[in-house]
């Protein structure tokens, strides 16, 4: 039977949006009609532990949960976490990522140490990396809230449906709850859209 | 918090488990809802503290609000009452004679079981308890299921007059998925009818209870062998045959499209007869069920042949990556092939990133303090505080259970031998935590004369689950002012000495230091309560931020022992002392955007680098 179930796993740490952006990702699904589930794996997450935010969608969506090697995407909120998790993608495909590093105390106090360089890393094991910094993006536009919507703005022409869809699922949330940010809103997705479609540009050049 | 209030009926809407079972709460016309809150369960009642014409508390612990939903049963009106798995624990007193009085109004309780161990301290089963207390249990698999199921044990429950269990589980929980949602129905209580012979449980009237009991239980195995929520979904792939309930079952149906399914949703009382039939329609029958082996061990008693746990694990998720290698193997096939069932990049190494304490938190002063402290035995309970028996503070030595830290500090004083008899004793325990489980462990302490010094952290909030009100900062569920309980009269009252008492402030390191020095000496019961509220609560105010002169850091360290996620070492030096010994230099830098000038990495700095940030210029984000 062909698995039409689009997996896409959202990660990041506590109090970066994780939750939230992927809570925008199902609303732009289930607008199109898609059954949706979406599940987190967030061990007290609040007080900066990890966070997977997992979204399935397609016609119907059995258990919530991605399994190993079968994610069609990975959207990482921060460099380290992106490593963590990419071993959950189909081979080869895509990490859209954040090059922020939220640094835990125990890195800080020296128990453990930050990986080098985490693109690098995930490139060895074959997946595709789109880099980007999207709290320098956000601080631009000068609002470091605005983030959240550069990362799914990035992921925007890598879906199974228009980017305008899950644009319209942003500024419907935002038309409902703080309508004076749809436009800068707006101006953050087509930044985080433009840069992850820059660096594509910069590998077919290269 | 849920947004299906406002939702009118027939509203197809994402919800999480929690959120549909609030909503099916409000529309079974529940009077009473209660609980205490405990992750994975806390969000249905915070939900249902939403919807209008439902009484919904916070109760000081599971027992009590049990106890509240039970006599609103009794007079009749719908009564709903959840709490996570150990919370029945600590209800099960109740619950366990409550079966033999039966009730009016349907009562419905929901018991969360962490699955997976996302934030408890063990992974019990629940199912157990309609084994021990002759409970009917309704199993949902999604949050559809939670809302249709709920309401559906309403109508058992009064039909049966029973308390009805709803088994949920963290991935039903906190799952969101579409849910269609339907009309309130208001619901008319009977009231309360005086019947000693039934609501006073003395020997002589429990005695003529318990075989209506056994009666029950027959009638309620009949129900579930008639049941619709016991199912079977044919399936063209013979060899094996799945029988299975909660979320266990959308992970067999994913793993195995085409294999037959016997799905049960009424899991208790088991349906044996429709067990037996579907057991005949297949090559091997495999029970598939998170965690315990209970509905394999009771059906290979009643003679049905099946597999379980004898391949499957008895502990955390049964997910499609878990039970597809272990049938593969089973049908003496190779390791399931394909991107589906494999993981063909191995996981990267990559370091730890435990949950930590906030910025600011006012028990970081507690544990910094703590961990200068040495020669001491610190019994430890449970909340965000548990966080401190790890790094950088590693001041905490046990932790069980709700309150056990007033016990257990008093066995080891008790109990202690010579090798311990230099040893200080000290409890850590959380405001909350103190008035669901702990108030009667500090009276035993009291009564018996014990030897220990007690932290009471009062940080205004249950905080670990997201910052609950209690009636220790004097706000009900809905944020409408409630009697505030003072700490200090209310272990005075537990009879502590008054001069063994002190509210300190836990952001002022000296006198917080003085003061657990000076009663750890004293071999008597002594509290000290700190006041400052979380930081995630509207009682919190941030204060200025503070920054490193980074010429005056001299790299000694003290600051990151605080233990704050704003400070952050930007460089290491190896240095050696006068003494000759080597030691690590730590320069910091702090998240001046995140910090908000608790000062209390200001106190033990040694140069006195840190200063208030100067905020003319944009706060500092570090980049590592």
């Amino acid at each position: 039977m062909e698995n039409q179930v689009t997996n896409i796993l959202v990660v990041g740490i506590g109090g970066q949006g994780v939750m939230t952006a992927t809570e925008i990702l199902a609303e732009a699904a289930i607008a199109l009609g898609q059954d949706v589930k979406k599940t987190e794996v967030a061990g007290m997450a609040q007080r900066g532990g990890v966070v997977s935010s997992h979204l399935r969608f397609g016609p119907k969506v059995l258990s919530p949960q991605i399994t190993c090697g079968t994610a069609d995407l990975l959207l990482a909120f921060e460099s380290a976490e992106a490593l963590r998790w990419c071993h959950y993608l189909k081979p080869g495909a895509l990490v859209l990522m954040n090059t922020a590093k939220l640094v835990p105390p125990v890195v800080n106090i020296g128990l453990y140490d930050y990986p080098a360089d985490p693109v690098e890393e995930i490139r060895k094991r074959g997946f595709e990396v789109r880099a980007f910094d999207a709290m320098e993006i956000a601080m631009s536009l000068g609002e470091i809230k605005l983030g959240n919507t550069v990362m799914l703005g990035a992921l925007g022409d890598h879906l199974p449906f228009p980017a305008e869809n899950l644009l319209d699922a942003i500024v419907k949330r935002f038309s409902a709850r703080k309508p004076a940010l749809v436009e800068l809103n707006r101006k953050a997705f087509a930044a985080g859209r433009a840069a992850a479609a820059s660096q594509q540009n910069q590998k077919e050049a290269a | 918090m849920s947004s299906a209030m406002p939702a009118p009926a027939q509203s197809r809407m994402l919800l999480s488990g929690n959120d549909a079972v609030a909503r099916a709460v409000w529309e079974s016309g529940v009077k009473v809802a209660a609980a205490y809150p405990g992750t994975p369960a806390t969000e249905m009642l915070e939900a249902i503290s939403t919807y209008p014409d439902v009484y919904a508390e916070w109760s000081v612990n599971e027992k009590v609000s049990l106890e509240v939903a039970i006599g609103a049963a009794y007079s009749g009106s719908r009564a709903f009452c959840s709490m996570k798995h150990v919370g029945m624990n600590v209800a099960s007193d109740a619950l366990m004679t409550l079966t033999l009085t039966g009730v009016i109004g349907g009562l419905v309780i929901a018991i969360a079981d962490d699955v997976g161990l996302s934030s408890s301290q063990n992974e019990q089963d629940s199912r157990y308890w309609g084994r021990f207390g002759h409970l009917p249990i309704f199993e949902p698999a999604d949050s559809q299921e939670a809302y249709d199921m709920t309401k559906a044990a309403f109508e058992v429950s009064e039909r049966f007059q029973v308390p009805v269990i709803l088994r949920m589980t963290t991935r039903i929980c906190h799952v969101k998925a579409m849910c269609t949602v339907g009309e309130r129905v208001p619901h008319e209580a009977t009231g309360f009818k005086k019947d000693p012979a039934r609501w006073v449980m003395t020997p002589a009237g429990a005695g003529k209870r318990i075989p209506l009991m056994f009666e029950r239980d027959a009638q309620l195995r009949a129900e579930s062998e008639a049941s619709a929520w016991n199912v079977t979904e044919a399936g063209s792939d013979r060899r094996i045959g799945y029988l299975t309930s909660g979320p266990a079952w959308m992970h067999v149906r994913e793993a195995f499209p085409n294999a037959p399914v016997l799905k049960l949703g009424m899991a208790y009382p088991l349906p044996i007869e429709k067990i037996k039939a579907f057991a005949a329609t297949v090559d091997e029958l495999v029970v598939v069920e998170e965690t315990e082996p209970l509905i394999e061990t009771e059906i290979k008693a009643a003679g049905v042949a099946c597999i379980g746990k004898d391949i499957l694990p008895r502990q955390g998720e049964l997910a499609p990556a878990v039970i597809a290698p272990a049938i593969a193997k089973l049908l003496g096939e190779p390791a399931p092939q394909g991107a589906a069932k494999t993981i063909p990049i191995a996981p990267a190494q990559v370091f730890p990133r435990p949950p930590t304490m906030c910025v600011a938190c006012p028990h970081l002063g507690v544990y910094y303090t703590l961990s200068q402290i040495k020669n001491t035995y610190i019994a430890g309970d449970i909340g965000c505080y548990t966080l401190g028996a790890g790094h950088p503070w590693n001041a905490l030595d046990t932790t069980i259970s709700m309150g056990a830290s007033m016990g257990i500090a008093l066995g080891l004083d008790k109990g202690r031998s010579d090798a311990d008899k230099d040893k200080r004793i000290l409890a850590v325990i959380g405001d909350s935590t103190f008035m669901h489980m702990g108030m009667q462990g500090l009276l035993d302490m009291v009564y018996n004369g014990g030897n220990v010094t007690v932290m009471l952290l009062d940080n205004r909030a249950v905080g670990m689950t997201g910052g609950q009100n209690n009636p220790g900062n004097g706000r009900d569920i809905h944020g409408q002012p409630a009697p505030r309980i003072d700490f200090a009269k209310l272990v005075e009252g537990l009879g502590v000495k008054k001069e063994r008492i002190h509210v300190v402030n836990p952001y002022e390191l000296p006198k917080l230091f003085k003061t657990i020095r000076e009663e750890i000496k004293i071999p008597e019961v002594s509290v000290i309560i700190t006041d400052q509220p979380c930081v995630l609560v509207q009682d919190y105010v941030k204060q200025h931020p503070v920054e490193v002169i980074d010429d005056k850091c001299t790299g000694c360290g003290n600051c990151v022992e605080v233990g704050c996620p704003a400070i952050h070492v930007m460089r290491r030096e190896k240095a050696v002392k006068p003494s000759g010994k080597e030691v690590e230099l730590q320069f910091v830098q702090i998240e001046t955007a995140a910090c908000t000038g608790c000062n209390l990495c200001v106190q033990p700095c040694a140069p006195g680098a840190i200063v208030p940030a100067d905020t003319s210029k944009p706060l500092r984000l570090i980049k590592h």
